[in-house]
């Protein structure tokens, strides 16, 4: 194999035997080949000896007349078993080296042959055949910086013009090309960063110096370009300084990626939080904290406990809902000229802009939601498409040879942990592959999973109803002690609801990894997804229940339950049951862990200390944060106390994992777990609170003691005036009420939509299929060709050692399995 | 606008490539210091020998640490230029196109750099992998079943595009 070649490589036929009719030895064996197949074929058919020019059309005949000979050809070889000397010939060291050549100049050895426009890459690879090297290059074939893609083997002794000639081909080939697919294909080439620097010059510089030298560019495309530079450069500085970078970079380290996934899952939560809170602020709550509207004040006692119940001092704030006024700000007027009630005043001075803090809230919540709804089902389905596999594969064992190592990990302890775990995999593997499953006792397999299933699903409707009497006896409590004065105890009760519900959140995931380990899984992944599947169920009944009773018992008759303001009352419950979920978090962390740690290593003598609960933990990040967004309408800083939340959940998970854990012994499909984890962030969750807040914007009456929808009928009526209101002082948007009440209150329109997306995701469905069934077809033809070229291999091979044979008269020339 | 697409997308490449080789030149730098310089306006012709980049704290306990250093090198031997070095980097980071990675991944994985996985390439992935604790007859049986799932031509080794084949397969294939 170590033949310098000097070929020049062309992924299309008539380039690549132009080029083998350059080198005389093989164009001889190629001739002998055909000669010898013509004539060493006795029943072959007459069509197999017209295959004397190689075009790309009679590539295909001969391909076709190839097999058909191949079929014969291997029916015979089998009837005399050769097919040892078959796997002889095909042994490399035995190849001689004419037959070196010509498979040094096949097709195949250019590499990785993928792109989008093909035409296009093609001219790239034929225009960039040869690269200007330095320094000599003599075992070109050997050398290591791999000439894929057709650059390989090349020669020093070419002309520099033709070299640049080449360069200039390719740089116009990619000047022809749309800017994104031009840096998509640059980016995916894998010559070294120098010469696509160069390239990227070229291919980029002309157009540059054009238009910076033409006089025509107006002023304001300048600003634009301008502009655009300034925010890509702060985007890509803002990129790089990352948040967590460092630590995430720790902790991926030595953890792997699965971890990681959690940490980067909190981050892109962070980031939800950050954005609902700074357009929340900017609309909501600045113009309200700067004119603040008149409240009879309140003699609380200012005790700490306030920070924990939301009642007292804060219930007044700006922290929820009863604090915003229902009328229109005007921002000329001074707050202590504002008369009660009604703002300031209402003078009609046409200089004022008049801020309506009711619309606003309504759009601002609707709006927010909007957008995050769709950044969320965006990152979903890119998510989605990354980790989407056309065929299922089961236990590939290839697959796990290449692709199971996860080279984020850099800590030796963590390598060694990842080499045991993968050797593990991997004799589990075999001995599937080998023995086979043993078939256990099915009937008492099916009998343990029925019961581990039911103590779960019990488990789960008991703890939701066992909430509900809680929360119904608890409003009893609430209503008798509300008669009486107010106390500190008679606050601290209001406590007790969110404490219960935390508390069934962390003991029961508890039970259900018991009931697991009971039933022994056969296939982690499976047990993954049951367990995530039955947390998940608990966490969406329990705040249906909880849904049920502040939407459904609690809003609709307030007066009932002794509410003056029962939106603020909500809102107080939902931050109650935020901070209670932090505080069981923390004391989960350091009783479950770092005691768990401490008596495991020092009572138990155990050697390994707890590994981190991947799914559990981030299905706790979900619960939080489907409190929040359904706390946004009735507390509009909800999302700040979810981002504090999260920013000291980050720091103490971090340290607990680096003092309490170690690494996980299972394999964890991070992207699929990133995908699933964003999916439920989407489906139950998002779906869920969205369809909350319609339910209570459309059908709920707001209380008329407070907040900003107090004598509406509704909350959306709001939005509804304003667009009436609109009609009547400016006609020319009239047309906007009339799209509203066309699109949203007609029914006809949503039907109509909702059959357009049946018929989307019908097509999308259906070219899925056809691509599947075109993946499946290509497959079987690379197996034919495959075939075709061991053939030609062994043909050739076979030629050429009876061309050696007659020189030594001495030795009989022996029966060639693919002759006679 | 054609012109203004161009541009938006030149400047920040730009501005990126040079805020990521300041920081690549100074790992470099400490790498070696008394070989390289810290001014390479000359463009000098210095590598660092493949020891001291496998003595980095990224690579260092990687099992495959000198193949990925080999692969990116000129000379084959493990001896990193700058260019080189900024190479690997920019490869083995997260946002280098799968494609990109797939074609090094498959160098790397190449020991005796003949363009295919082979039964020996395969074997000593394997025992890299997994430090040498399976069992010959353990490592025979999972390269000859490896090829076999993965061999689409037939030729009883792995070509680029066998490998590629399957590594779209494989949505773990992370970096």
């Amino acid at each position: 194999m170590a033949n310098s070649v000097d070929f020049n490589l062309s992924p299309i036929m008539e380039l690549e035997l132009e080029s083998l009719r350059e080198d005389d030895t093989a164009q001889d064996s190629m001739c002998q080949l055909i000669r010898v197949t013509g004539t060493g074929l006795e029943s072959g058919s007459p069509e197999t000896l017209e295959m004397e020019v190689l075009t790309t059309e009679g590539r295909d005949r001969m391909a076709s007349q190839m097999s058909d000979v191949r079929e014969r050809a291997d029916e015979r070889r089998l009837q005399r078993s050769e097919e040892s000397m078959q796997t002889d010939l095909l042994v490399r060291n035995r190849w001689s080296a004419a037959t070196l050549r010509v498979l040094s100049s096949m097709p195949s050895r250019s590499v990785g042959q993928q792109s989008r426009l093909e035409i296009i890459s093609q001219c790239n690879i034929r225009s960039t055949q040869l690269r200007r090297y330095h320094r000599q290059n003599q075992d070109v074939s050997l050398s290591s910086r791999p000439r894929i893609r057709g650059y390989g083997i090349e020669a020093d002794s070419e002309d520099v013009c033709e070299e640049e000639t080449k360069r200039q081909e390719l740089v116009i080939n990619l000047q022809s090309l749309s800017a994104g697919d031009r840096v998509r294909m640059m980016r995916a080439t894998p010559l070294s960063l120098a010469e696509k620097t160069k390239l990227r010059k070229l291919a980029f510089s002309d157009k540059v110096g054009q238009s910076l030298l033409s006089s025509q560019v107006p002023c304001c495309s300048l600003l634009k370009r301008a502009l655009y530079h300034v925010l890509f450069g702060c985007l890509f500085i803002l990129s790089s300084l990352q948040l967590w970078q460092v630590a995430l970079k720790r902790l991926g380290g030595r953890f792997g990626t699965g971890v990681l996934s959690y940490f980067l899952f909190l981050r892109t939560l962070l980031l939800f939080n950050v954005f609902l809170f700074l357009i929340n602020s900017l609309f909501l709550v600045l113009p309200q904290a700067i004119h603040p509207p008149l409240h009879t004040p309140s003699s609380h006692r200012v005790t700490g406990l306030e920070l924990f119940t939301g009642t007292g001092y804060l219930s007044n704030s700006l922290m929820f809902y009863g604090y915003y006024t229902n009328s229109t700000i005007n921002t000329s007027c001074r707050p202590d000229e504002a008369t009660a009630g009604t703002g300031c005043g209402t003078t009609s001075d046409p200089h004022m802009m008049a801020y309506n803090i009711p619309l606003a809230y309504f759009f601002t919540i609707g709006i927010t939601f909007f957008i995050t709804g769709i950044v969320l089902v965006y990152s979903m389905s890119k998510s989605f498409g990354r980790s989407f596999r056309v065929f299922k594969s089961q236990g590939n064992l290839a697959i796990k040879v290449f692709s199971s190592w996860d080279f984020k990990v850099s800590k030796k302890m963590s390598v060694r942990l990842q080499s045991e775990n993968i050797t593990t995999q991997l004799k589990e593997l075999l001995s599937e592959v080998n023995g086979g499953e043993e078939e256990k006792g099915r009937l008492s397999g099916m009998a343990l999973h029925l019961l581990a299933w039911s103590i779960s699903l019990g488990s789960t409707f008991f703890c939701a109803l066992g909430i509900h009497c809680f929360a119904k006896h608890m409003h009893l409590r609430r209503l008798e002690d509300a008669e009486g004065e107010v106390s500190l105890v008679h606050e601290a009760r209001l406590l007790a609801l969110p404490g219960v519900v935390s508390c069934g959140n962390l003991l029961l995931p508890g039970l259900f990894n018991l009931v697991s380990w009971m039933e022994n899984y056969n296939s982690p992944i499976v047990r993954l997804y049951v367990s995530i599947f039955r947390n998940l169920l608990l966490k969406v009944s329990i705040l249906g229940v909880l849904c049920y009773h502040w939407l459904g018992k609690i809003a609709a008759e307030p007066e009932q339950h002794g509410l003056q303001c029962w939106e603020s009352f909500v809102g107080q419950e939902l931050y109650r049951f935020l901070l209670m979920d932090f505080i069981f978090t923390v004391l989960y962390t350091v009783f479950g862990e770092y005691i768990w740690k401490l008596f495991s290593q020092g009572v138990l003598r155990r050697r390994r200390k707890p590994v981190f609960d991947i799914a559990r933990n981030v299905l706790e990040l979900i619960y939080g944060q489907t409190l929040t967004w359904l706390g946004v309408l009735f507390t509009p800083l909800l999302p700040a106390v979810q981002i504090i939340k999260l920013l000291l959940l980050f720091y103490m998970k971090k340290s607990s994992l680096l003092v309490n854990c170690q690494a996980s012994r299972k394999l964890w499909r991070a992207s699929q777990m990133s995908t699933l984890f964003i999916s439920l962030l989407c489906f139950p969750s998002f779906l869920g609170t969205s369809v909350s807040v319609i339910y209570t914007m459309w059908t709920i009456k707001p209380s008329s003691g407070c907040g900003p929808f107090r004598n509406l009928p509704f909350m959306f009526h709001s939005g509804k005036q304003w667009a009436q209101e609109l009609k009547s002082t400016n006609p020319k948007l009239a047309w906007l009420n009339w799209v509203h009440s066309c699109l949203v209150e007609n029914p006809l329109f949503l039907f109509l939509m909702a059959g357009v997306f049946l018929m989307v995701i019908y097509v999308n469905t259906q070219v899925l299929d056809g691509q599947r069934k075109i993946i499946s077809l290509l497959q079987e033809q690379m197996e034919n060709e495959g075939k075709d070229k061991k053939f030609l291999i062994t043909r050739l091979q076979a030629i050429h050692e009876e061309r050696q044979r007659p020189l030594s008269p001495s030795s009989r020339p022996q029966p060639q399995g693919s002759e006679v | 606008m054609k012109e203004d697409v161009k541009v938006k997308v030149l400047i920040p490449l730009l501005i990126f490539i040079i805020f990521l080789c300041s920081r690549l030149h100074g790992r470099y730098h400490e790498l070696a210091p008394h070989l390289v310089p810290m001014d390479y306006t000359n463009e000098p012709d210095v590598k660092i020998p493949l020891a001291l980049i496998v003595s980095m704290p990224e690579l260092n306990e990687n099992p495959f640490r000198n193949r990925i250093v080999e692969s990116f090198s000129e000379d084959g031997a493990g001896n990193l230029s700058f260019n080189d070095f900024v190479d690997m980097f920019s490869v083995l980071s997260e946002t280098a196109p799968r494609e990109l990675k797939a074609i090094y991944a498959f160098k790397i994985y190449d020991f005796n750099v003949d363009n295919f996985l082979c039964k020996e390439d395969l074997e000593k992935t394997l025992n890299k992998l997994t430090r040498e604790e399976l069992s010959p007859e353990e490592v025979t049986l999972v390269c000859e079943k490896a090829i076999e799932e993965a061999d689409l031509d037939g030729d009883s080794k792995l070509s680029f595009a066998d490998f590629e084949n399957m590594i779209t397969r494989a949505p773990d294939f992370l970096r």
